[in-house]
């Protein structure tokens, strides 16, 4: 879990930081950590409140950014079958990127329901606790920071790492040229309307490279 | 719209996209209707969010000396490739851009 935590500090301060430069305000900037507990939907929510986006278009990016949960809820849902209800409702708040890699490592490892259970807790609440630290921080720190520091750039530059990370193969990558294009193509359409529909031509150009290549 | 109201239900739709398939859809796995789109999620949302802040961050595109901010992002983008660290690129990118400010 260290490495990773590792990775986490920065963007948990950037986060705080982007909170309480935002119009969204310090208190429910910082607010989305509990409430969402996902790094980029939280950035995104932050930063399009503050683009004064409609509020469906918010809902809907956070939503679509998050829909790599499905994968992992999936992929988790035959080891959480043999959980207690109350655990098997309760660990998903508890679902990052960083819990699902380490969990689903480890899983491969054993068959004990009990073990397996206790160790997603443990990475969840692992990760959840600095976090909920961290973005406090930096929302404190943010409150101090002068805009001459242009610390807002910050924020593309956290989607832009994620990014890299994200791009895996050709696919992807035509995904990630085509959104960013159609993005600047689109950036004038009212209420950011226009990253919606970039999201979605990226996607389709994505998973027709796909097709093509197969 | 209240912005607290957006946040729960942004909140509320995460648990309920983490609980999905552990909940309710566990024996059909992920159908490849939505397996590979979902695949491309990350790259194109992502992009589409960092692509306007950087090359039109005033409303209209500008790759000149004019937007320092474009260029400390190509200076991010190759560290982001090269370290994968979210730390190392904030420091590139944030250099990059408080030396042209003071530079240019």
């Amino acid at each position: 879990m260290a490495p990773l935590l590792v990775g986490v500090i920065p963007f948990g301060l950037i986060l705080g930081v982007a909170a309480a430069a935002s119009s969204i305000g310090t208190m429910l900037g910082w607010a989305t950590s509990p409430i969402i507990f996902a790094g980029a939907a939280q950035l995104v929510t932050i930063e399009l409140t503050n683009a004064g986006a409609a509020a469906a278009v918010v809902i809907a990016t956070a939503l679509v950014v998050n829909a790599r949960h499905l994968m992992y809820s999936a992929a988790l849902a035959d080891h959480f079958r043999a959980f207690p209800t109350r655990w098997r409702y309760g660990l998903p708040y508890l679902m990052t990127d960083q819990a699902f890699a380490v969990s689903i490592t480890r899983y491969a490892t054993t068959d004990d329901p009990l073990y397996k259970r206790w160790f997603f807790l443990g990475a969840g609440l692992g990760l959840w606790a600095p976090w909920q630290v961290v973005t406090a921080v930096g929302a404190v720190l943010g409150a101090q920071v002068p805009e001459s520091w242009s610390l807002d750039f910050a924020i593309p530059l956290v989607f832009l790492v994620l990014l890299t990370l994200s791009v895996r193969d050709r696919p992807g990558l035509v995904a990630a040229v085509v959104g960013a294009t159609a993005a600047i193509a689109g950036r004038g359409i009212p209420y950011r309307l226009g990253l919606i529909v970039a999201a979605m031509v990226g996607i389709a150009a994505g998973v027709i490279v796909e097709r093509v290549r197969r | 719209m209240n912005p607290w109201l957006i946040v729960g239900l942004i909140g509320l739709g995460t648990y309920l996209t983490r609980l999905s398939f552990v909940a309710v859809f566990g024996r059909f796995g992920v159908p490849p209707w939505l397996a590979a789109p979902l695949r491309y999620v990350g790259p194109a949302v992502l992009a589409a969010l960092a692509a306007p802040a950087v090359i039109a961050p005033g409303d209209a595109i500008d790759v000149t000396s004019g937007n320092p901010r474009f260029f400390a992002a190509v200076v991010a983008l190759l560290v982001a490739l090269r370290t994968k660290s979210v730390a190392w690129t904030i420091v590139a990118g944030m250099g990059t851009l408080w030396l042209l400010q003071a530079v240019w």
